[in-house]
């Protein structure tokens, strides 16, 4: 200590200043980036989004400026066409048959505060469940009955970082809520199985409103689980898939498959339920997203924008593993067809 | 531990920061500004480690379930940068430049995290972030119990943990503040961060000293067990009764070896007290799955989840200065068990006691009752154990046990919980914790009145 102490919160004053003036330069910078449009991209317009119009993609807007984060919803069949923006603001976002689920987080005083929505056809907020942490998927019952989704709890304990996830289903109509997937029963491979490390996530649901598929995670492995709404009960199908989507037509479902044990890296491949064969698709890029199906021919799912850090796209890819992927949407994700 | 003398030793002088008073303040000014530095730094990493799982999960898209086994691998690796950070900040003798490399270190990372889009880098990240951590722990506080003297340590960990723990509960807020001005604004909250972790090196580098004088007689240079002394004497190095005041010409100290690292485990009061540290880390059932045991036992909604945590932060916030002063008071060997003892209550409340409205708060403020009166006891009465210029090794020695025995804590209550479910999983836990501190207890009792005539029951044969 050679300075004296005038000199030394002289520093220290000069330091404050210098650091503070950054701080406040990045909080104002990041403040602006919400109200100014982004000059090039599709054009985007606030308006009514009607979850029963047949023909329509609807997909959260992730395009920077004033409606980033709302539903937005396009003509099917020109999805290059305006958007238009909805007041609702989602995480992740899924609708069918009139009725959606949207995931929202925002931030509180000392935590996020985390809440499902279940919205009519209008966007009302019918019902609304606390989360137990961060939102990362949703699904509707082809009937919209059911709503499902899972989200990441971390359990933060000085530095050591854990994450889990809980999947829960809701019966929108008379609100009754399975909080947690983990208390049903599972059988592996024809027997009982329990273990302290099970973890479910990415629900799809059947028409029938009683058979889901989901994946179930545990010892260092994925399962396809097959599950009963009514009986509470899961089964294990086939391992290594992840986020599974099942086709309209019932017979395939699309998941991601892990490339290598341990890496981050999937491949998006179609299954077919009644043999059990699977392919990939013509995607080579890795798919960290549940796959939705525009018709039962097309899957829809997001990858992350070249070049930026918190924006994703909408790709399509047919399923039967033939053709490219073609871009759908840009600063686009959750992507759901209504009718 | 148990006090012997409560008058003031004979060799305490004040921090040599302070030079006006003969009287030693309440808390000396270094461990105010080592407090401070750890409340700004603890500020930094919170507000990263809030708004973490959005950004990965809503910003970038990932799926974070992989980040589990990664844990599991650093653990390891974190214990052995412990050592490292107190054994080199012994060597070098500047416990301050071992300990901003470390806080360094930790303040390069955050803006770093802009740059990472990946699962791959973004771990990269974090485990260099926590290697910072790991580093400077030992040295600082090394550093806040050489700046003090013997009979105030407890109480001036309470107050470096207390201001820690403020910074822990500031970091949140104020990232969820910036999250509201600035809609997805995650990149001006890892830039605020970084900017608030520069700022706690700044304050380091300008009102910490250097650190390494040992402002406490030391009873002999060579860590090796002195000749027949009374045992069990948890100040030996600070009573001047029976221990030589520094030798003359020891203004040129030895060098610090691995070898004198090591020899310190033959200090029977060490030894001892890293026993018991690493025995009730292995019965001490990490936080996390205390929540999420609470939350099934008491059924408490989900969005209070994330609240959890706060709560024992708040209560350990609130009573670790008090616990440190009692633990100087009635010695520290009482507090640490009877920390332990409160983390049983809360053990057993969620066990066994019926789902009253109250069983959250009650657990909780236990859960922050036992960090109170553990997490700056141990290092309090650890220091008073080991020679000044072995200090930080001493303390990394100690602190590493008890990481990796909670680690080891973490894996087999995992195995527990699977093989019986929670309820038996957390009995055992309970069992052991009961056994454990029972042993503790035992090996930690303080020693009969010095008496020359009664040989030491525990003698040390020298080497």
């Amino acid at each position: 200590m050679t300075l004296s102490k005038s000199r030394r919160l002289l520093v220290l004053a000069v330091a404050v200043l210098l650091l503070g003036g950054l701080a406040a330069a990045l909080v104002l910078r990041a403040a602006s980036r919400d109200d100014t449009p982004s000059a090039d991209g599709p054009s985007i317009a606030a308006g009514a989004v009607t979850l029963t119009r047949p023909g329509t993609l609807t997909f959260l807007n992730g395009v920077q400026g004033p409606h980033r984060g709302a539903l937005a919803s396009v003509p099917a069949d020109a999805p290059d066409s305006g958007r238009t923006a909805s007041e609702l603001n989602c995480q992740r976002f899924y609708a069918a048959a009139g009725t959606g689920v949207c995931l929202r987080s925002t931030p509180g005083a000392l935590a996020q505060d985390n809440k499902a929505l279940i919205v009519d056809a209008e966007l009302r907020t019918l019902r609304s469940f606390p989360l137990a942490g961060t939102p990362s998927r949703a699904r509707v019952s082809p009937s919209g009955r059911f709503a499902a989704w899972t989200v990441f709890v971390s359990g933060e304990s000085y530095g050591a970082a854990f994450f889990s996830t809980r999947t829960a289903i809701a019966d929108t109509r008379t609100g009754k809520l399975e909080a947690n997937l983990e208390e049903f029963a599972i059988s592996m491979d024809g027997r009982e199985y329990r273990a302290q490390d099970v973890n479910f996530w990415g629900v799809t649901f059947s028409k029938d409103d009683d058979t889901f598929y989901a994946t179930l995670s545990t010892a260092g492995e994925t399962h396809l689980v097959k599950g009963s709404i009514s009986g509470r009960s899961v089964t294990t199908l086939a391992r290594n898939v992840e986020c599974p989507s099942l086709s309209p037509d019932e017979t395939r479902i699309a998941y991601k498959k892990r490339v290598r044990a341990g890496a981050s890296l999937w491949r998006e491949h179609v299954m077919d339920l009644g043999t059990l064969q699977e392919h990939t698709l013509a995607e080579k890029r890795s798919v960290d997203d549940q796959a939705a199906w525009l018709d039962d021919r097309t899957l829809a799912y997001a990858l992350p924008t070249d070049g930026a850090a918190d924006s994703t796209d909408l790709w399509t890819v047919p399923a039967d593993g033939s053709g490219a992927p073609q871009l759908l949407a840009p600063g686009a994700s959750s992507p759901a067809r209504l009718g | 531990m148990y006090l012997a003398d409560r008058s003031a030793p004979a060799g305490a002088k004040p921090a040599p920061d302070d030079r006006g008073p003969a009287r030693a303040p309440a808390v000396a000014s270094t461990v105010l500004a080592l407090g401070t530095v750890s409340m700004i730094t603890d500020i930094s990493s919170e507000m990263v480690t809030a708004v973490l799982p959005l950004y990965l999960i809503a910003g970038l898209g990932l799926s974070p379930l992989g980040f589990g086994a990664l844990d599991g691998v650093y653990n390891g690796v974190s214990a052995l940068v412990q050592l490292t950070g107190g054994h080199l900040a012994d060597r070098v003798r500047n416990h301050k430049l071992i300990a901003g490399i470390g806080y360094g270190l930790s303040a390069l990372c955050k803006p770093l995290l802009l740059f990472a889009h990946s699962l791959g880098p973004i771990s990269v990240i974090l485990t260099l972030e926590r290697t910072g951590k790991g580093l400077r722990t030992a040295p600082r506080d090394a550093l806040i119990s050489l700046s003090t003297p013997p009979e105030l340590q407890g109480r001036a960990f309470g107050v470096h943990r207390a201001m820690d723990t403020t910074g822990a509960l500031l970091g949140p807020l104020a990232a969820f503040l910036i999250l509201s001005v600035a809609v997805d604004g995650y990149d001006a909250v890892f830039g605020v961060s970084a900017c608030v972790a520069v700022l706690g090196v700044v304050v380091l580098m300008l009102f910490v000293p250097s650190g390494g004088a040992d402002p406490q007689p030391r009873p002999s240079r060579q860590p090796r067990p002195p000749g027949p002394r009374p045992s069990g004497d948890a100040t030996a190095t600070a009573t001047a009764t029976d221990t030589p005041i520094v030798a003359a010409g020891a203004d040129r100290p030895a060098p610090v070896r691995l070898r004198d690292a090591l020899g310190l485990l033959r200090l029977p009061r060490l030894r001892n007290l890293a026993i018991c540290a690493v025995l009730l880390g292995l019965t001490t059932v990490s936080d996390a799955f205390v929540y999420l045991l609470l939350q099934r036992r008491t059924g408490i909604g989900d969005q209070w989840f994330p609240l959890l945590p706060l709560g024992t932060a708040a209560v350990f916030l609130l009573l670790a200065v008090p616990a440190g002063a009692l633990a100087d008071r009635i010695g520290r060997r009482t507090v640490f068990l009877t920390g332990h003892a409160l983390l049983l209550a809360g053990y057993a409340l969620l066990l066994w006691a019926p789902a009253w409205p109250a069983l959250p708060y009650l657990v909780l403020a236990l859960h922050g009752m036992f960090y109170a009166a553990t997490d700056g006891v141990l290092p309090a009465a650890v220091a008073a154990t080991v020679p000044g210029e072995l200090r930080a090794t001493g303390l990394a020695l100690v602190g590493t046990g008890q990481a990796l025995a909670r680690f080891g804590c973490s894996l087999a209550f995992g195995g527990a919980w699977t093989l019986w479910g929670t309820g038996p999983a957390l009995a055992a836990a309970a069992a052991g914790l009961l056994c454990c501190a029972a042993v503790a207890g035992f090996v930690l009792r303080p020693a009969a009145a010095p008496d020359a005539a009664h040989p030491e029951p525990t003698r040390t044969r020298s080497a």
